[in-house]
């Protein structure tokens, strides 16, 4: 008997050493078992925390634990190589990230364009069957020079096309050429992303350029005098371009007008419209044409000038050409139609 | 609102003198007080004066709209009237063409006049001019440019084009939102 009660002193011993793992609690703990947390919401009791602060830390994080501990066991476990494991459910509490979430990375122009214009991009396969060729070919990479050169062994000469021009010669430039625009665009965009500055290249090709670079050409190159163009000749229907107020000094440059007294601004709107409505009228051919036309149709004087005076003329005129028969209401009739009889 | 340059003043007077000849000169000068033209962002709006001082004491950025909007100016710097301008086009308006009924409404969609819609043409309307449109109780539907002279109408086919379309009081409701 002295064996079983060393035993139980023994184990009642042990038992003192370790703490219990029931614990009671005012409040239960909220858990997070996903990250292993959990958060005590209970107050803590001032009068334990003012009498020995470390020990009541101590012990309030070992019940917290073993609270978590317990919560842990009470998920499924399984056996795996003599170790005990148990599978943690998803976490529930959001962490917030450590860096800043990454800006997305600036488009490029074309594809910029692409996205307002709603293009999406087609995928194309490498290969594709070649029917001069009777083979798979790539399209880019690795044999495709190869291929280009077994496809052009021979090139045909366009019939407007000088016919001692070199048109292999010409399909390699045309190449590089636009290898090099490729180049161009390239850093043009990266310049974008990082909003550098470009300076402007010009007019590269004129034979290429629009009707708007040119003319914005002409008008810098114009500006681009000692004095600023201002002695520069004009030709006639020469317009200035529209835009380029940052390119060319002074002179172009939009300017509010001043505000003046309305009776001003009147007198100058006048004289704008005098301007523009005693312009001499083109001769235009076609209008005169159909004017002769109408004139002859009605076959009577329609001249503004001559008046009502000439009026009986006309009508005297269509008299001696004699015998006209009356046309019962369907002749065309002159002035408004109806009306007071002039006679 | 800024005033008009004079480039622009020009491009606007060339334009309404196609429709209304020297009538423009009595938009300028009105007995019942002083009007004038005025810009803001690249439209055109046809104000008195007195309102115009009137609108001064709101910021430029805030105001929509002052007086009636003529038109606007493209990126071109080319003046295209507006629907809104009919009120002031149609008194003065020199050439003209009356629509019959039936074509009111093909017109009042936006289409094209033909020969066959023709009720009645003014007379020495010259090809590309520009025309008011009314029906035949005389009331105006909108504008356009000739696409004939009267001579040429006379012996067109009856499906021709008459009269380009420009446009057309059916604008208030179909383009409501850029009407402004």
């Amino acid at each position: 008997m002295d064996v079983i009660g060393e035993i139980l002193q023994r184990t009642a011993e042990d038992a003192e050493k370790y703490k219990p793992i029931t614990v009671e609690k005012h409040l239960d703990l909220e858990y997070d078992l996903g990250t292993l947390l959990a958060v005590d919401n209970n107050d803590f009791d001032l009068a334990k925390l003012r009498r020995n602060q470390n020990d009541y830390f101590l012990n309030l994080t070992r019940e917290n634990t073993q609270l978590l501990i317990n919560k842990i066991w009470e998920l499924p476990t399984e056996r795996v190589e003599e170790a005990i494991v148990t599978k943690l459910p998803p976490q529930k509490t959001v962490l917030p990230r450590m860096k800043p979430v990454p800006k997305p990375k600036p488009l490029t122009k074309w594809q910029q364009f692409a996205k307002d214009k709603g293009i999406q991009k087609k995928k194309k396969t490498k290969l594709s069957w070649d029917e001069q060729l009777q083979k798979w070919v790539p399209l880019y990479g690795f044999k495709r020079a190869k291929t280009e050169k077994e496809k052009n062994w021979l090139l045909e000469v366009p019939g407007n096309s000088d016919p001692m021009e070199d048109q292999f010669a010409k399909k390699v430039e045309a190449k590089s050429e636009r290898v090099a625009k490729n180049e161009l665009q390239r850093l043009r965009n990266i310049a974008k992303a990082r909003k550098i500055s470009v300076p402007r290249v010009g007019v590269i090709n004129p034979d290429a350029s629009s009707a708007k670079e040119l003319q914005a050409a002409v008008t810098v190159a114009k500006a681009s005098t000692a004095s600023l163009g201002k002695f520069q000749e004009k030709l006639p229907k020469e317009k200035e371009a529209r835009g380029i107020s940052e390119l060319v000094p002074g002179g172009t440059r939009k300017r509010k007008l001043p505000p003046v007294p309305a009776t001003v601004e009147k007198k100058e709107n006048l004289a704008i419209v005098d301007s523009i409505l005693n312009k001499r009228p083109k001769l235009d051919i076609e209008s005169a044409i159909a004017k002769q036309i109408s004139n002859s149709h009605v076959s009577s004087n329609h001249n503004e000038n001559s008046g009502s005076k000439s009026y009986g003329k006309g009508q005297k005129a269509n008299k001696s050409k004699g015998a006209k028969k009356p046309k019962g209401a369907k002749g065309q009739r002159k002035g408004k139609g109806g009306g007071r009889k002039r006679r | 609102m800024k005033r008009l340059s004079e480039e622009r003043t020009r491009i606007l007077f060339e334009k309404l003198s196609k429709y209304i000849g020297s009538n423009i000169k009595l938009l300028i000068e009105r007995p019942d007080g002083l009007y004038c033209f005025r810009e803001q962002k690249d439209r055109v709006y046809y104000v008195s004066e007195k309102i115009l001082k009137l609108s001064s004491n709101i910021p430029p950025e805030k105001l929509i709209s002052v007086g009636t909007c003529f038109g606007k100016f493209t990126k071109s710097n080319k003046f295209r009237l507006h629907i809104t301008a009919l009120n002031y086009l149609a008194p003065y308006a020199q050439s003209k063409i009356w629509l019959k009924p039936s074509t009111e409404q093909q017109f009042l969609y936006g289409h094209h006049i033909t020969k066959s819609g023709l009720g009645r043409i003014s007379e020495n309307i010259e090809k590309y001019q520009g025309v008011v449109i009314y029906n035949m109780q005389d009331l105006p539907l909108g504008f356009g440019a000739a696409a004939k002279s009267t001579a040429e109408c006379k012996l067109a086919d009856p499906l021709a084009s008459v009269c380009f379309h420009q446009a057309d009081i059916g604008e208030y409701i179909r383009s409501e939102e850029d009407l402004l």
